[in-house]
């Protein structure tokens, strides 16, 4: 088990093959978001469909040689791969190509370009593993705790400067490891208090929000009076809440850029805007609902296939899967990916080495920020932040990025009985 | 292994409940919501509507007095422009360089991915010259529409015009139109525009995000072609039609001739007319509005909307009442002293008839014979009674068309006035008006007005001994003859047959040596009867009815020249070379002759003109109101006024009353 020569005996197949059912799914779904008629060729670089087919066989490759990688050669160069991706985040801000104005792809000649941000993600999930999974790191203690959010923070912060909001937020996804790692759960449920406080301040009076909250805490006050202690933290707790929502208005109005509150007040509801701002939002949902049980067919999705949809083969890619598959194409799509993460934390959970486990969490967390908000968005359940269907959206950097996030898991999966 | 292993499941659980949740919504989305699938296929679809070409209209014989001719709109799609030699564009297309910048721009800003028109218009000469060198010039293309056409600008009033739909017609037709369709608005045009209005063609073609077309729609099973109108088969003969509107050149009037043994409407000439090609194309709306100011008011359908007393000749109708009811037989004479004294006023007869009789009464239009014989119409009852012998009497003069709406196959046609008594109970109090008061009906003055149309009906009455078809305009659809049975239906007027040969007997004479013994035609017997009937404002209107020939009658005529003075002097020499034209085909009279008819100008001055009626009160009849109002000189004008308060759209000029009518 432990010979290095006879991985692929170790590889687990089973993520593999949703591996290359998806990058499948995404080809065929691009080739039909962006059918050219005139261009029907697959190899001949000229359109979206015939890269993808170069940047999958790329991934495909890469995912190789990461297997025959020495599993102690990923680990301990975790650091130098986090500095590499700092050095080219902020290499970007300097000589980046401005593209729907972010500053987020480093040209490299022939028409192909690098996204930093793609690669940071997986970078950090390599380092923060490396981190926790040193001797004496508890994330219940507050000096572990700040220095993983330092690392988790620091591309955050580069990415906001291009600025990429939807990259950003998806290492806040990485809180789940946090919280796997012993990270108390009010985190996360102050996150989701947060994120509730934050939208209904914006849709309903503050007044009324600041009420309502005031009223629970106080009946949950009232009802468990006799611990000092938790009326002390309730009431605390209230005080900030209070403090948040009355911040809020301002933060909205003066700290989200106008594209981002629009965007915000869409899928709110609070604006339709459908010949403008709307209008992705408006036409993929379209798309989607068009396509009823069994879709209209491959290449028959009229929304597709004339071009209803901007941005359709990359961050809309997934109205192609509505319309020309319909619900049923929809449910295998969303299966697939939920049967690869619960895979992902059921590979993480049976590594001995808690750097896989860390890491292996980092990349279930990943995925599940990017599939569950990019197909939200393209249902008008979140706002168009514009981040990739992982190995299903057209995009070398982010089809590469994840193939390395995910191949460097099955790498140490295939390894997992060796001590790293 | 850690302590905090049992998280992997509320890591799993929550990654679950989300996942979930994005299903539920696609559920909606796709399967319960049905709003998108309506929403993509409106996105994609385009209705093109392709117009059909209107139903052409043809008189009797075949001959067009309208059709449609193609005219070519050159269309643009500026991105799909090559660079190409501007200046020989302009040439061909006839327009200065500024004008050729100024669409391009106007292109631009509409959409540089739809066409839009660059030029309207184009004439088949201009498009000719263009058609084969456009290729040359790719982006621009032509588009065919249709515009109506009349080859020989006749009848104007009876076909009426096109215009483009109002919001009302678009409320009322269902959506059946779109802003921006045709639509008859008067005339023929109107009264059969379902018929030739076709059948619009609808294609389904796909579009992309931009507009570009990918094609059809569900492969064309939407399709429908579109189906042109029907063609229409006037009754009218545009001979006639054409000589009647040159007679009546500068005068104001009308013809109106009838085929007695139809119904058939042969000649519906309305005087001062206008081109009806100028109601199309470019300048469609100028010439309107020029047309709504000029004073004689060309777009009033002077057949049917013009009021006129009928005058003398009214009088055969008088004889055929009075002989139904037994007053009179043909034999009865009366003394004509050159008046009829009715109380103490003098109705004054033109000539000194001495003894007269039925015939001679009507062949020399004798006042005084016609009035005592109303005289004793009215008193038969005694004079106590005159109220209901006088309902009688209307009852019966409705009955021959006056008064009441023939239903002729065109819009608003109005229905002309015989007083009722109710005005007279109104004018001069309940019970205080006898035959004396009212005499001036006698002689077809008075309150008593009627449609050229109604004129002509009654002469068709005279004709066929006692029955008039409904008069009509259109004598079959496509190929198809109209066969309504109320086309065919005998309408008869309650006068048995044997009463009428007195009466057409007084009526070959009028022609042959009587009062428009001018107006004999060589070889054909033509009954007439003519008419001066006063007219308050000028000189008198000159009348003349007629049917030919006496035997088999094929033409009922009637002709009103405003301001004319004797029915003699053009109205009867008309009505000649009209039946004579329509009988032989040509007019023996001298040419000189007809061309100092056809040339002489009777226009009133256009200051001191008013027209008869009022068609419709619009804002610019408001403007000329101060002009209309009438000075009330007498008890029955300004009662008649007053009684117009109700009814403001028949706003008529009443004769006055116990004023002489002569002849």
């Amino acid at each position: 088990m432990n010979n290095q020569r006879s991985f692929f005996f170790n590889v687990d197949w089973v993520t593999v093959f949703i591996y290359l059912a998806l990058c499948t799914i995404g080809w065929f779904n691009i080739r039909a978001a962006v059918f050219d008629a005139g261009h029907p060729g697959i190899i001949d670089f000229k359109t979206d469909y015939s890269k993808q087919f170069w940047y999958i066989v790329v991934a495909i490759s890469v995912a190789i040689v990461i297997l025959l990688l020495e599993s102690r050669f990923i680990t301990a160069l975790s650091p130098a791969f986090y500095g590499i991706t700092m050095l080219l985040l902020m290499l970007v801000l300097v000589v980046g190509r401005d593209v729907g104005g972010n500053r987020a792809w480093i040209s490299l000649g022939g028409g192909v370009r690098l996204q930093p941000a793609e690669f940071a993600k997986f970078t950090t999930c390599l380092l923060l593993a490396r981190y926790l999974s040193g001797p004496n790191i508890r994330v219940s203690e507050l000096r572990s705790l700040l220095i993983a959010a330092a690392i988790i923070g620091f591309p955050m912060f580069l990415i906001l400067l291009q600025p990429d909001m939807g990259s950003t937020l998806v290492f806040y996804s990485l809180i789940f490891v946090l919280y796997r790692e012993g990270l108390s759960p009010y985190y996360l449920v102050i996150s989701a208090l947060f994120i509730i406080l934050f939208l209904t301040s914006i849709l309903f009076s503050p007044l009324y929000v600041i009420a309502v909250i005031s009223v629970v805490t106080l009946l949950v006050v009232l009802l468990l009076r006799k611990n000092k202690r938790l009326v002390v933290t309730m009431l605390t707790g209230l005080a900030i809440c209070v403090a948040f929502v009355l911040s809020v208005k301002f933060i909205y109005n003066h700290v989200l850029q106008p594209h981002q509150k629009v965007r915000i007040d869409i899928v709110i509801g609070i604006k339709s805007d459908l010949r403008g701002k709307g209008y992705n939002v408006n036409q993929s949902k379209i798309a989607i609902g068009s396509g009823k049980f069994w879709g209209k067919g491959y290449l028959h999705g009229t929304q597709t296939q004339y071009s209803f949809v901007p941005a359709q083969s990359t961050d809309f890619i997934f109205c192609t899967v509505g319309e020309e598959w319909g619900f049923a194409g929809s449910i295998v799509v969303l299966g697939l990916y939920l049967f690869l993460i619960l895979r992902i934390i059921f590979i993480a959970e049976r590594q001995r080495s808690p750097f896989s486990r860390i890491y292996g969490y980092g990349v279930a967390s990943v995925i599940f920020f990017h599939v569950m908000i990019n197909i939200a968005t393209t249902i008008g359940l979140a706002p168009v932040i514009g981040i990739p269907l992982p190995f299903i959206s057209y995009g070398g950097s982010s089809l590469l990025s994840f193939t390395m996030l995910l191949f460097v898991l099955l790498k140490l999966d295939s390894n997992r009985m060796g001590i790293v | 292994m850690n302590s905090f292993f049992e998280r992997r499941y509320v890591i799993a659980g929550i990654f679950i409940t989300i996942i979930i949740i994005l299903l539920a919504r696609l559920f909606y989305i796709q399967i319960i919501d049905d709003r998108y699938a309506i929403y993509a296929s409106n996105n994609v679809r385009r209705l093109i509507i392709h117009n059909p070409a209107r139903g052409p209209i043809l008189d009797r014989n075949g001959k067009v007095l309208v059709q449609n001719v193609p005219f070519y709109d050159i269309m643009v799609t500026p991105k799909q422009v090559k660079p190409f030699d501007t200046v020989e564009f302009c040439k061909l297309l006839g327009i200065d360089r500024a004008a050729f910048d100024k669409q391009w721009v106007k292109a631009v800003k509409y959409s540089p991915y739809l066409p839009s028109v660059f030029e309207k218009q184009l004439s088949v000469t201009t498009y000719a010259s263009l058609q084969e060198r456009l290729s040359e010039f790719p982006g621009f293309y032509s588009s065919t529409r249709y515009l109506r056409i009349y080859p020989d600008s006749v009848a104007a009033q009876f076909l009426g015009f096109i215009g483009e739909v109002q919001d009302k017609d678009i409320k009322r037709s269902g959506g059946y139109y779109h802003p921006g369709d045709y639509i008859g608005v008067t005339g023929v045009e109107k009264s059969y525009e379902s018929v030739l209005k076709g059948q619009r063609g609808v294609e389904n073609s796909m579009v992309d995000s931009r507009g570009k077309s990918k094609g059809k729609y569900a492969n064309g099973v939407y399709d429908t072609a579109a189906v042109a109108g029907q063609r229409l088969t006037s009754s009218l003969d545009i001979t006639i039609q054409k000589l009647g509107e040159k007679l009546m050149k500068n005068k104001v009037g009308s013809i109106v001739a009838i085929e007695p043994s139809t119904g058939e409407i042969l000649a519906f000439v309305s005087s001062p007319t206008y081109d009806p090609n100028l109601m199309v194309g470019r300048e469609r709306g100028n010439n309107a509005a020029k047309m709504y100011e000029d004073a004689y008011s060309p777009m009033l359908i002077r057949p049917i909307q013009a009021y006129y007393p009928p005058g003398s000749s009214f009088k055969p109708l008088d004889a055929l009442i009075a002989l139904q009811e037994g007053i009179i037989t043909p034999q009865t004479t009366y003394f004509c002293p050159h008046y009829y004294l009715a109380g103490n006023h003098k109705v004054a007869c033109e000539h000194f008839d001495g003894i007269t009789d039925l015939r001679k009464g009507i062949a020399m239009s004798c006042n005084t014979y016609f009035c005592n014989v109303f005289d004793r119409l009215m008193n038969k009852n005694g004079s106590k009674n005159t109220r209901p012998t006088f309902v009688t009497w209307r009852g019966d003069v409705n009955k021959f068309g006056f008064g009441v709406k023939l239903d002729v196959d065109l819009p608003n046609e109005r229905r002309g006035n015989v007083p009722t008594p109710l005005y007279y109970d109104k004018t001069y109090g309940a019970n205080h008006w006898r035959s004396n008061t009212i005499i001036s009906l006698a002689i077809g003055q008075g309150e008593l007005l009627a449609t050229p149309l109604q004129m002509a009906n009654v002469e068709c009455t005279i004709a066929n001994h006692g029955y008039y078809y409904r008069p009509h305009l259109i004598k079959a659809i496509g190929d198809k003859p109209i066969t309504k049975a109320e086309y065919t239906q005998r309408n008869y007027v309650g006068i048995d047959s044997q009463y009428f040969e007195p009466v057409i007997d007084g009526m070959q004479r009028v022609v042959d040596n009587g009062t428009a013994a001018a107006a004999r035609i060589p070889g054909i017997v033509m009954c007439g009867k003519t008419g001066t009937a006063q007219n308050p404002h000028g000189k008198s209107n000159s009348i003349f009815v007629a049917f030919a020939p006496r035997d088999h009658p094929k033409i009922a005529i009637a002709v009103i020249v405003e301001n004319a003075g004797y029915g003699a002097a053009y109205a009867a020499p008309i009505a000649s070379y009209i039946v004579e034209k329509y009988l032989t085909g040509n007019i023996t009279k001298p040419k000189d002759e007809v061309d100092y008819i056809m040339d002489k100008n009777l226009l009133p001055d256009s200051d001191e003109y008013r027209p008869k009626v009022r068609v419709k009160t619009t804002a610019k009849d408001t403007l000329k109101k101060p002009k209309q109002t009438i000075p009330a000189k007498k008890g029955e004008l300004r009662s008649a006024s007053r009684r117009n308060k109700k009814d403001t759209s028949t706003k008529y000029l009443a004769a006055q009353v116990m004023h002489k009518e002569d002849e």
